[in-house]
């Protein structure tokens, strides 16, 4: 189900734990970095591979909102939406991708590359505002820098 | 100004690697410990540093690790709560991505303090990139003989392992973050009893901040005495403050307890940005009540001070706002955040999220209906100690906070008010 790489981290966390089941956090992660989004084949084999029922791991996935069920699209463009981030003019952020991409909070464009979310305080208050794409941190953005970014992903 | 926690920041990540760690004095308190105390007495200097929990509710570290019982059945864990979600919060992320191995260090210390072989390190999942330097800092060590078994030739063995979370604030109380770790949902566990008696896998468990364990390799090499020494009587130290909203140099700024909060504001962060008036401060992250600018004229970083004056110092999130800044705005701003975060398990803090949400929306668009001020201080105190966990009070306290210090500001969301006023104009 996983890559061989993947396969070997999954082993590896599992070696961290005295339970199986904690290892997946990690492994719903690395699920979603390789399929893009939670499928029901990695629901089903990641309860067999840590001796979890099904409805166990769904519950997991569905508590925490990195996670996906769905698909959705290649890049993920987080704006924050937290008090350091709307003092520091978030929503231009969020208004220029709207423009740029035709798309609002929660839709993705046509072509399945990005999908638009908010999402709460990221930890960059001090840097503020902030957008995150997948895992990179894009710090003190401007609109102007926001259309560079989409411009060079897509 | 002494630095304690931000020694290696200048190097901006360079002492992410072991060699440049250990030559400017890195895992030397590892090795002293290790050579010359025993764990009582690591805690004892502990005690004496008067160190207190950097992660928001300011417990006393020593007495901590005191609490976990020397012998038990099952094994003990120290667990670094690096989970940090608290809006206007990024010191850990600091701590960790530019001087990583003091972290390890000082959790090394902790780990032979409580005699905990295997610990984790729990990161908000966000935090990707960290977790990449943090798992080279752990590669790094155990290559040197700093982690794993028979350390520096001793039977000691300390492992530490990165557990990354998935995007739950509420995963940052400790015992849903214990939850988590065990790979369930991060719902809070009933205390007593605390995790120092029943915590990770039942075992004690003491779980601390980042920056609270990146403090204690200084407090090793240095003494108790002399961290204590750094700060007020009853707040030893230093603390790493965030800087975040309108100052002109927004940033993590570590200063002595006791520094003035007009000085932290109007020296190291350049004052107000575009030399606007200030309206307000939070003090401590999004969970605290706000400041008036009189407050922060008398306010000095401590926890008596900042207590004194009706709030708390949290997390160290200081967000400061101008006078264009509409605290209804921020109120809104805030309670929507709680109410994304409430883990849905107790009705106070699950329903009265979202009534109190119910109603902002209706003031937003000045259509609030007479009483309704009043209203959303009653829910608050509805939600503030009747919750299962202290998120429920986070909720609450800034929306009491807000209304307390900038009535006119909700006021005028009234309908009626806001029709008189404009016919005024
Ligand atoms: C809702 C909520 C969120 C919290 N988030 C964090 C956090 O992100 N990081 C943290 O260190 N402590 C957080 N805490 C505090 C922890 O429960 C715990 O007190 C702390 O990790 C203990 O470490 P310390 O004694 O070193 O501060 C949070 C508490 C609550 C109630
Ligand atoms: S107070 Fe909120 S976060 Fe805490 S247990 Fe209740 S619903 Fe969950
Ligand atoms: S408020 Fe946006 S990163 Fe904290």
């Amino acid at each position: 189900m996983f890559s061989p790489e993947n396969e070997k981290k999954i082993d590896e966390y599992i070696s961290h734990y005295p339970v199986k089941r904690s290892a997946i956090l990690p492994a719903l992660h690395l699920a979603q970095i390789e399929h893009g989004y939670v499928t029901d084949e990695d629901v089903q084999y990641l309860a067999r591979r840590l001796d979890m029922r099904v409805n166990e791991v769904e519950e997991v996935v569905t508590f925490y909102s990195m996670y996906s069920r769905k698909p959705i699209g290649q890049y993920k463009l987080q704006v924050c939406r937290t008090l350091s981030c709307n003092l520091a003019g978030c929503d231009k952020i969020t208004e220029q991708i709207n423009h740029k991409l035709g798309i609002k909070v929660n839709e993705t464009t046509p072509d399945g590359r990005f999908t638009l979310q908010e999402v709460e305080c990221l930890g960059y208050c001090d840097l503020a505002p902030v957008l995150q794409v997948n895992f990179d941190y894009y710090e003190q953005i401007t609109p102007e820098r926001t259309e560079e970014i989409i411009e060079k992903l897509k | 100004m002494t630095k304690v926690l931000t020694t290696r920041f200048d190097l901006k990540g360079e002492a992410c690697d072991i060699d440049v760690y250990i030559k400017t004095g890195g895992y030397q308190a590892l090795t002293k410990v290790l050579k010359e105390s025993t764990p009582d007495q690591v805690i004892e200097e502990v005690k004496k540093s008067s160190l207190r929990g950097r992660g928001g509710a300011g417990f006393p570290t020593g007495m901590k690790w005191s609490f976990v019982p020397k012998q038990s059945a099952r094994p003990k864990y120290v667990v670094c709560n690096a989970d940090e979600s608290e809006p206007g919060t990024g010191k850990d992320r600091d701590l960790m991505r530019y001087d990583p191995h003091q972290l390890l260090e000082g959790m090394a210390i902790a780990a032979y303090a409580l005699n905990a072989p295997n610990n984790y390190i729990y990161i908000r999942g966000e935090y990707w990139y960290i977790i990449a330097i943090l798992e080279k800092a752990i590669a790094q060590a155990k290559e040197r003989g700093y982690l794993g078994k028979n350390i520096l030739g001793t039977d000691f063995e300390c492992n530490i392992y990165v557990h990354p979370g998935a995007g739950a604030y509420i995963c940052g109380e400790e015992t849903a973050l214990l939850e988590s770790l065990e790979g369930k949902r991060g719902h809070p566990r009933l205390k007593p009893p605390f995790p120092a008696i029943v915590g990770l896998y039942g075992g004690p468990t003491v779980v601390n901040n980042v920056e609270t364990l990146a403090a204690v390799p200084w407090i090793i090499n240095n003494g108790g005495e002399a961290y204590k020494a750094l700060g007020t009587e009853k707040s030893g130290g230093t603390k790493m403050f965030t800087v975040s909203g309108h100052v002109n140099k927004p940033g993590n700024y570590e200063v002595p307890m006791g520094y003035p909060m007009r000085d932290l504001i109007y020296k190291d962060c350049g004052g107000i940005k575009g030399g606007k008036q200030l309206k307000g401060v939070i003090p401590g992250g999004s969970s605290m009540p706000v400041f008036t600018p009189e407050d922060v004229e008398k306010a000095t970083m401590d926890y008596e001070s900042i207590a004194s004056l009706g709030s708390m110092l949290g997390s160290g999130g200081v967000i400061v706002m101008d006078e264009t800044v509409d605290m209804f705005e921020m109120t809104m701003n805030t309670i929507h955040f709680y109410k994304h975060e409430s883990c849905g398990w107790c009705t106070p803090c699950r329903e009265g999220t979202r009534w109190l949400y119910k109603v902002c929306e209706r003031m937003k668009k000045y259509e609030g209906k007479p009483g309704d001020v009043d209203l959303l201080d009653d829910l608050a105190g509805k939600i503030l100690g009747k919750s299962f966990c202290a998120l429920g009070d986070a909720a609450a306290m800034p929306v009491q906070g807000m209304i307390k210090k900038f009535r006119p500001d909700f006021e005028k969301r009234i309908k009626q008010n806001f029709v008189q006023l404009t016919a005024a104009d």
